[in-house]
């Protein structure tokens, strides 16, 4: 027990670790105080946090912002306008022609709602509405693509329009699948990390095939 | 549990020669893996060997023990790794002479995951692979303007999955009837069958994607090559169940499963494939108000 006296703790080596204050006694305040806050301010919060999760999507890095405030506001904002996109005014025509505004947005929703349960029922971690959340925010460099694709349709419809299309698309969907994977692959188990991602694959897939085969009339 | 000992360890001492016998690769492999996650199953199946009713009926009892309206239910049908489904995926489209899909690659563990990523990957593959070849085939036409064809989505999407589903179905009900008349050795549950559909499928992916070639002769080679694969391993899995039935049901419900085969697998390739045009220009016929129609050959 002699030894024991002799242990000191040496100026030069850091003591550090994190001291975490738990965050919801914080909530009455909060909730006290949006009440009167001005209108512009709570939604001003709310697009900031939309728009700091388009950065994140664009720059997938391992942050956590997407999965921990998860929102639905920023996929539908996507969704929609994607949906709107897609529309090449054939709508009088009857033609076997694209796809209509419902099925764009029912592919999307649904979609992602199939991948969300194929990823649970394997064992997933994630909570149901953050998947939806990262799979909806991914689809941002996709919508790009859909409107580089139309600024390229304006421009002309030849063959090196096409090749421009192609490229723009392929590269987006790689960006897409990429994106979402960074985020959605930590929650999956190790050995069946290749079932989760592949519905993602072909769910991104289709996206892009019915932005590339997009033919205004 | 003191009898399943002494009846494991009388099985253990007798025939190592069948436990060899039936060891192939996809096994071995699997027996490896299933070393490092499950040894207590892993074990039963060596000393078992594949005759694994006992095994099937132990585990129906640990398996099915949620009620059907939990998540847990239903997380039972999806406990497969990646390397089980690529097996179960191998084992549809080369199949092995004598051996039965069922017993070698499912093994009471029938997945949903299989059956349905494979009918949604096959209902996008018909229909983009068809409207490239319909692109490909009309390219250079004057009268053609591309549409991308979306309705066939969900036309694809119902004739496919009814044929994964329905046809399931229809035939586990009919062995269930045939099983209370003779006495089958052999029967499988619901679930297994749609596994096995679901799996067989498979093939039919590649399928069309070869179909985007616009030669006749070779659409058809491709029909009949697939259709040959994945309509045998569905044959070497019901033949089993049925042999011991009467001959001419037994050899009419064989012939019932390959037809249905045939026919969706023909009748995707007439529906969302046009027929690639032989090469001549079609005939114009002049019209007495000045058009002209362009007639299709």
């Amino acid at each position: 027990f002699a030894d024991l006296a002799d242990v000191s703790i040496a100026e030069d080596i850091p003591v550090e670790g994190e001291i975490t204050v738990p965050v919801g006694s914080r909530s009455p305040d909060d909730d006290y105080s949006t009440l009167d806050e001005p209108v512009r301010d709570t939604i001003m919060r709310d697009l900031k946090a939309v728009g700091k999760k388009f950065v994140h999507v664009m720059y997938p890095k391992k942050s956590s912002a997407l999965l921990r405030d998860w929102d639905l506001w920023g996929p539908l904002v996507l969704c929609v306008s994607l949906a709107l996109m897609l529309q090449g005014g054939s709508a009088d025509s009857k033609d076997d022609g694209g796809p209509q505004f419902a099925e764009v947005f029912v592919i999307i929703w649904f979609g992602a709602v199939v991948i969300t349960l194929n990823s649970k029922l394997l064992g997933g971690t994630i909570s149901f509405f953050q998947s939806l959340c990262v799979l909806g925010y991914c689809v941002l460099p996709l919508t790009v693509a859909m409107l580089v694709c139309r600024l390229v349709l304006l421009a002309g419809s030849g063959t090196v329009s096409f090749i421009i299309r192609l490229i723009v698309v392929v590269a987006m969907f790689g960006w897409s699948t990429l994106a979402s994977t960074a985020f959605l692959a930590d929650s999956q188990p190790p050995n069946r990390k290749a079932l989760v991602v592949y519905p993602i694959f072909l769910f991104y897939f289709v996206i892009s095939w019915m932005i590339l085969t997009f033919t205004p009339q | 549990f003191a009898e399943f000992d002494d009846a494991a360890n009388l099985l253990a001492a007798n025939p190592d020669a069948t436990t060899i016998s039936i060891d192939e690769p996809a096994e071995i492999s699997k027996n490896q893996h299933g070393r490092l996650q499950e040894p207590g199953r892993e074990e039963d199946d060596e000393l078992l060997g594949t005759d694994d009713s006992d095994k099937t009926e132990l585990l129906a009892g640990q398996k099915k023990s949620a009620p059907f309206w939990t998540f847990d239910y239903y997380q039972m049908f999806f406990d497969v790794d990646t390397y089980q489904v690529l097996d179960r995926i191998k084992g549809s489209v080369f199949p092995v002479p004598g051996k039965n899909f069922v017993r070698l690659y499912i093994r009471s563990n029938p997945d949903l995951y299989g059956p349905f990523w494979i009918c949604a990957t096959l209902v996008f593959t018909i229909a983009v692979s068809g409207n490239l070849s319909n692109f490909f085939i009309h390219l250079g036409k004057p009268t053609y303007h591309y549409v991308p064809e979306f309705r066939k989505v969900s036309i694809a999407a119902t004739a496919i999955y009814a044929y994964a589903w329905l046809v399931p179905l229809a035939l586990w009900g009919f062995l269930m009837w045939r099983n209370s008349k003779v006495m089958n050795i052999v029967s499988y549950s619901f679930l297994e069958i749609v596994c096995v559909y679901g799996y067989s499928l498979f093939i039919y992916i590649p399928t069309a994607i070869l179909w985007i070639i616009p030669q006749k002769v070779v659409r058809w080679v491709l029909v009949m090559f697939s259709l040959c694969l994945s309509g045998s391993v569905l044959v070497m899995t019901f033949w089993p169940a049925v042999r011991d039935d009467n001959r001419r049901i037994a050899l009419a419900t064989v012939g019932t499963i390959v037809l249905l085969h045939a026919l969706l697998a023909v009748g995707c390739l007439a529906y969302f494939f046009d027929a690639p045009e032989l090469d001549f220009p079609a005939p114009i016929i002049p019209v007495h108000n000045g058009t002209t129609i362009i007639t299709k050959s």
